[in-house]
């Protein structure tokens, strides 16, 4: 099974200052036991919020709304996509891991729905425009 | 945390830690089997401490250190006059480390120098030509990737006896052939990775195989096997035909989604929604192709089914499959690794860049071959023929064994007078 990995942010993250040279080290050590081990499938450092941006949604309405945002503790500052037996083994993982900022940080650890789990979920709706989609496929291949 | 969660934890640490332990034992005690033994011992020390104690802050130092101290124990045990040589050096090696001050720092520093070293020998005898396939799978499961015998023999559809005896006998076997816990030399090089990729696709293949309803441990093959392939790939960067073999996997694994219908049936590759197909790994795939490549010269027989994965991978429709290249790469397979079945996937190849009559003249030829008698795909490539399609597609379910593929063959041929190659 699959997991998001994620390191949120933290005031420093968020101001944009780069983690010094013995944590890149250390977290440089981590990601390669983590691809000798077969771990990781993906990974990335995000840069602060001030240069992202959200999209709201309300019914058919769509509002941008730029960075930063307040909420530091509720973003993310980077993630891996980690292919594990268990969350525990996940969890072990996140325990070898090193402290990605100086100070207070926290981790966070998400499964990723695989298609199996979708068996009951995947609608009729879904179904249709999945076959709408085979149908216009089809129609491109004659 | 209660004694369950402590369980699932040391599960958790097992998995994470048991081929390094097993590996390093393995390089002192100069038996494979005696190893995993000493490395099964402390995690039964782990199961009987870590509720009362809590999981230590470094597990896999705790289990290492655990485990050499029963190795050391063994030593003493045996009968000092009849010890060989190598044994002895193992004995002090240990109790040099045992003696060092700061255990645990001294273990770790030990581990990271070595452990790659270490779990590359381990696969190496895992896999040992003097196993039988079946034997090295199970041996591999068993050592490499921390997988229980009940574990195995679900995923093998093989009762436990079975295996615990298959991997029992294969430890005999390296102890009694005196396998030596190394890296083969230069010139063995090849052959011996070719033992070992071998068993890695095969375990691959077994989990792709497995159909809806199998125990969840038959398609957790291909995870498994996936893993291994990863974990190789960074033991021998330099060897292109395991990277070759991961993107082979990765590529075929990105279609896991694809390749079934809602009713368990199954879904040929070119009709499958590419939607589906798992991106991030058709990504991964590519790449470990591309590291394939870039090591030069060239390709063997796994990169190149990987390229030709790939070229399927890369298209974004069926109708915009490079043909003409696969049809090029299956030349080239059919070089390196000749077999039937390959010239029957170079004739459909062959049809579909350059139309039916081409791709049906080599088929005809191989019509004759005894070995593909029995293949029951050769009549279903037979295609362009739209009359005789019927009776080939039904030919072609008597001889599937897999009930599934049967289905879809049958179906085809109540559908073969609308049948007609897409191109």
């Amino acid at each position: 099974m699959r997991f998001m990995v994620m390191v949120k942010a933290t005031k420093d993250s968020e101001a944009g200052v780069l983690p010094d040279e013995k944590i890149l080290t250390a977290m440089g050590k981590f990601n390669e036991e983590l691809v000798k081990a077969g771990v990781m499938l993906a990974g990335e450092g995000l840069q602060a919020s001030s240069k992202g941006a959200r999209v709201r949604f309300k019914g058919s309405k769509r509002t941008v709304v730029d960075g930063p945002f307040a909420e530091t503790k509720e973003l993310i500052a980077g993630f891996w996509l980690w292919h594990v037996k268990s969350k525990e083994e996940a969890i072990e993982w996140v325990k070898r891991c090193p402290n990605p900022f100086s100070g207070e940080s926290e981790i966070e650890i998400r499964q990723v729905f695989e298609a199996e789990d979708f068996g009951a979920e995947f609608t009729p709706e879904l179904r249709e425009q999945e076959e709408r989609l085979r149908a216009q496929l089809a129609a491109k291949k004659k | 945390m209660t004694a369950s969660a402590t369980h699932s934890a040391i599960d958790a640490v097992w998995r994470i830690e048991s081929a390094k332990v097993i590996a390093a034992l393995a390089r002192r005690v100069r038996d494979v089997g005696l190893a995993e033994e000493l490395a099964q011992d402390a995690l039964v020390a782990a199961l009987e401490t870590w509720p009362g104690t809590g999981v230590p802050d470094k597990p896999g130092a705790w289990l290492m250190a655990t485990a050499k101290n029963r190795a050391l124990d063994h030593f003493r045990r045996g009968k000092l006059l009849e010890r060989k040589h190598e044994e002895l050096a193992g004995e002090m090696e240990l109790e040099q480390e045992m003696a060092a001050a700061d255990l645990e720092a001294a273990l770790i520093d030990h581990m990271d120098d070595d452990i790659g070293d270490d779990l590359l020998r381990l696969v190496f005898v895992a896999c040992h030509p003097v196993l039988s396939t079946e034997a090295r799978a199970a041996l591999t499961l068993r050592l490499l990737c921390g997988l229980a015998t009940d574990e195995i023999a679900r995923a093998f559809l093989v009762p436990e006896p079975t295996i615990a005896q298959r991997i029992v006998r294969a430890k005999r076997t390296l102890a009694e052939t005196r396998v030596p816990f190394e890296v083969p030399r230069k010139d063995e090089l090849a052959a011996r990775l070719a033992s070992v990729l071998e068993v890695v696709y095969l375990v691959f293949n077994e989990g792709y195989s497995a159909t809806a309803g199998d125990d969840w441990m038959r398609p957790a093959l291909c995870e498994e096997a996936l893993r291994l392939g990863r974990i190789l790939a960074e033991l021998v960067p330099n060897e292109p035909e395991v990277h070759g073999v991961v993107a082979l996997m990765e590529i075929q694994a990105s279609r896991a989604g694809a390749r079934v219908g809602p009713s368990g049936e199954p879904i040929l590759l070119l009709d499958q929604d590419r939607a589906r197909w798992d991106h991030l790994l058709v990504r991964r795939g590519l790449a470990a192709l591309a590291r394939a490549e870039q090591l030069g010269g060239r390709l063997g027989s796994y990169a190149l089914q990987a390229a030709i994965a790939a070229c399927h991978a890369r298209a974004r429709t069926a109708a915009e499959t490079d043909w003409v290249r696969i049809a090029a790469l299956y030349d080239a397979l059919a070089q390196i690794a000749p077999s039937p079945v390959v010239e029957l996937n170079r004739a459909v190849a062959v049809a579909m860049a350059f139309g039916p009559a081409e791709g049906l003249a080599l088929v005809d030829a191989l019509a004759a071959e005894p070995a593909l008698k029995t293949y029951h795909l050769l009549p279903a490539v037979q295609l362009g023929r739209l009359d005789e399609a019927r009776a080939e597609f039904e030919r072609a379910a008597s001889l599937t064994r897999n009930s599934r593929e049967k289905k879809l063959l049958l179906d085809r041929a109540a559908a073969s007078h609308k049948f007609r190659v897409v191109k």
